[in-house]
């Protein structure tokens, strides 16, 4: 923290600290309420999943990505069997690929309410968050339908699913989108129109597009910023280059772009886009199909390595795994989201206020499961 | 007023011991209990109704399990009940590194600003425990204790959560006195009386007759009051000196058990003081909004629980619907807005009362 000042004071935001989403502790140095320099500091969540991952066997693996993000486990799942898949040279049928977008774009839906609502939280709203949660619940109930767990699901399989979907999934789905339109149409004039959150989020914490460019910060915050780049329509995995959906940028409306208003807001037009990719989904999945068709009948990829990378909620999710011939990972590497984007917190939050700093935070869209991993 | 009533009603009952000072001290004494009596009654109806309210505005059910009711607990009436047992038999932790006596001190100095704020109610027209030829000034003045609490229990804590919530909360409520009181000077100009009860009775004749339709500026004056008195009170948007996603829980960080719970009552009484007060200089009090219709002494009770409860409950919506205002706002708000709009209603007030003769 360097030489404090006499009017200055150190500190501690976290480790136990409801607005830092998690166990993160920052340390801030501050004149009154005026933040000067912040310094995260994470590891409290570490679980050493990447050298777990060393111990054990290639499909052992897909539990520990679960855990890695928590609120987007079906996304990091994706990101895991689309870099096995690529380095065993495994095609998949295309009714397992219709079910992964849908579950990763219904995932991607729960992972921003998630954020939208919890950012309201850290400006005050209460009410937001919960509306959020019960929609967000509503998405965890299909999965339940679909593989028994609410929050780590373990169902994309290298190869594969772990279960197709029930019976009766399809229309549920569908059902749900009709209900849950409206409610985001409702969630966004109570939070995003708001005088009050206009004022405390315009303006604020803005990243301009070299410096998100220049820290690698990738997904929605990038996004915000104004750069057009994601994933699914740039370096499109899967089958996101059958889908018409749009990329939403961060415009400025309520202030600068890359601020925490159009961090905020770029969040709840990708809950529209997603909608529409999952409507399109579910018209056009194949009626049959068998989830286990491709499953190998072991996983021994030969020797060699792999980079790939998927947009999860919070961006560019990468995996390097490094093959030696073994059934067992010579190494599992994670390019978290996440970890990039807190780490532009400092460039970004210092000099505002302290409120401002959670705000920006929260805006940020960080999990520590995924930081620490 | 009441205490005089209760002093000769004892004096008259039993002639023989007239003018005991016994019985002075039970005049006095009685009122206050009740008033204790009154304060606990209200807290957990309005602790109940926040939760309910709050509820109903979130999209959930809100305590069902504790009560009585239709069958077992139908609408978890007896929730607040079992939130004041659990605080009340919690460990008493005061910090090891707190300033004692000051952190002791702190959640009584707020209780006493609540509680001698009540004496000054009218809650009928005969109901009033002292009726103070300046009442509405002395509400004023006692409220401002809450913030020597405030920033007691912030310092003393030794914390630098507390520190923060109590020097927002010195900061805040001085500022936000100051557009309260000029939107009671209005009123004191129109009604020519410091007197709460007087204040109402130039309120009588119904709807129109309130003050805030007496001229084209009193609504204005109102939401300005209102506003003001939702800061004084630390209510969502202005819950800044504890506000919980920032501050931890910014100048109750430390406090637990029955220490909380006082502050927490307090506040919940602090609404119905300002929400009364608003009721009176506003609202017409007692008064029946219809000149000639339910305006008997009995109804007057009613009508003024009715306008106090209505003003709470607007609380209670406000504070569950909005984000909240960040500190330098919060400044920029009362001192560059709210102020200079509340010195020209004073002026233009005055201006139509001596043109219009009040």
């Amino acid at each position: 923290m360097g030489v404090v000042h006499g009017e200055e004071m150190v500190l501690n935001i976290g480790p136990q600290h409801p607005a830092t989403h998690g166990v993160l502790r920052l340390q801030v140095r501050t004149d009154g309420e005026v933040v000067s320099q912040i310094t995260p500091y994470m590891g409290y969540l570490h679980r050493c999943f990447e050298k777990h991952s060393e111990n054990v066997t290639y499909e052992q693996v897909i539990p520990f990505t679960d855990r890695c993000d928590y609120l987007s486990s079906m996304s990091m799942n994706f990101g895991y069997v689309v870099a096995m898949e690529k380095l065993m040279d495994i095609k998949v049928n295309n009714r397992v690929e219709h079910i992964r977008v849908v579950m990763a774009e219904l995932q991607r839906i729960a992972s921003h309410l998630l954020c939208t609502g919890v950012f309201g939280l850290d400006l005050g709203a209460f009410t937001p968050f919960l509306w959020a949660l019960r929609d967000r619940e509503r998405i965890l109930d299909l999965f339940e339908l679909t593989c028994g767990a609410r929050l780590l699901y373990n169902y994309m399989w290298v190869g594969g699913l772990s279960h197709d979907i029930p019976t009766g999934f399809v229309e549920s789905t569908f059902e749900f989108l009709d209900y849950f339109e409206p409610k985001v149409d409702e969630l966004e004039n109570i939070l995003a129109h708001n005088k009050i959150l206009v004022e405390r989020s315009a303006d604020i914490g803005v990243m301009p597009k070299d410096v998100a460019i220049s820290y690698g910060v990738t997904g929605p915050n990038l996004r915000a910023s104004g750069v057009k780049w994601d994933l699914r329509k740039n370096d499109p995995y899967s089958i996101y280059d059958k889908f018409d959906f749009d990329v939403p940028i961060g415009e400025g409306k309520k202030g600068t772009v890359g601020d925490c208003w159009d961090r905020f807001y770029v969040r709840i037009i990708e809950i529209r886009e997603s909608v529409k990719i999952i409507r399109q989904a579910l018209a056009s999945m194949p009626k049959d199909g068998d989830v286990h068709q491709s499953l190998p009948k072991k996983l021994r990829p030969p020797k060699g390595s792999i980079y790939a990378r998927t947009e999860t909620p919070r961006g560019d999710l990468g995996y390097y795994i490094e093959s030696d011939g073994s059934p067992i990972p010579y190494r599992v590497k994670m390019r978290s989201p996440a970890f990039t984007a807190l780490s532009v917190l400092d460039e970004i939050g210092a000099g505002w206020l302290l409120s401002d700093v959670l705000a920006i935070l929260g805006s940020l869209d960080i999990v520590l499961g995924e930081i620490d991993r | 007023m009441t205490v005089d009533f209760i002093f000769d009603g004892l004096n008259q009952l039993f002639p023989e011991f007239a003018g005991n000072d016994i019985f002075l001290i039970i005049a006095m004494l009685l009122p206050v209990a009740a008033l204790l009596g009154f304060i606990t009654v209200y807290g957990f109806g309005v602790i109940y109704s926040e939760i309910k309210v709050s509820s109903f505005i979130q999209d959930k059910t809100g305590p069902m399990g504790q009560g009585p009711g239709l069958h077992a607990g139908k609408w978890g009436l007896l929730q607040p009940v079992a939130d004041g047992i659990k605080l009340f038999i919690k460990e008493d932790i005061i910090p090891a590194s707190a300033d004692k006596p000051l952190f002791i001190l702190a959640p009584f100095l707020i209780f006493i600003g609540a509680l001698t704020s009540f004496i000054a109610v009218p809650f009928g027209e005969k109901i009033i425990i002292t009726d103070m030829n300046i009442g509405i000034f002395y509400i004023i003045g006692v409220g401002s204790l809450a913030v020597i609490a405030l920033i007691l229990a912030g310092w003393s804590s030794n914390n630098k959560w507390a520190l923060f919530g109590g020097m927002r909360s010195a900061a805040q409520i001085i500022s936000y006195e100051i557009p309260a009181g000029i939107s009671l000077v209005v009123v004191i100009m129109i009604a020519s009386s410091l007197n709460m009860q007087e204040i109402i009775a130039y309120q009588a004749g119904g709807l129109f007759n309130w003050i805030i339709f007496d001229n084209p500026f009193m609504p204005i004056v109102f939401i300005i009051f209102f506003i003001s008195v939702l800061a004084e009170t630390n209510r969502t948007p202005f819950d800044l000196p504890e506000s919980e996603s920032e501050l931890v829980a910014g100048f109750v960080t430390e406090y637990s058990g029955t220490r909380y719970a006082i502050f927490f009552l307090s506040e919940y009484a602090n609404m119905f003081v300002v929400s009364a007060v608003a009721a009176t200089a506003f609202l017409g009090g007692w008064q029946s909004p219809f000149s000639n219709f339910l305006n008997s002494p009995a109804w007057g009770v009613f009508w003024m629980m009715s306008k106090t409860f209505f003003l709470i409950f607007v609380m209670i919506w406000v504070r569950w619907t909005v984000p909240r205002l960040r500190v330098d706002q919060l400044m920029h708000l009362c001192w560059k807005v709210f102020i200079p709009i509340g010195l020209f209603n004073v002026f233009a007030v005055a201006i139509w009362i001596v043109v219009r003769g009040s």
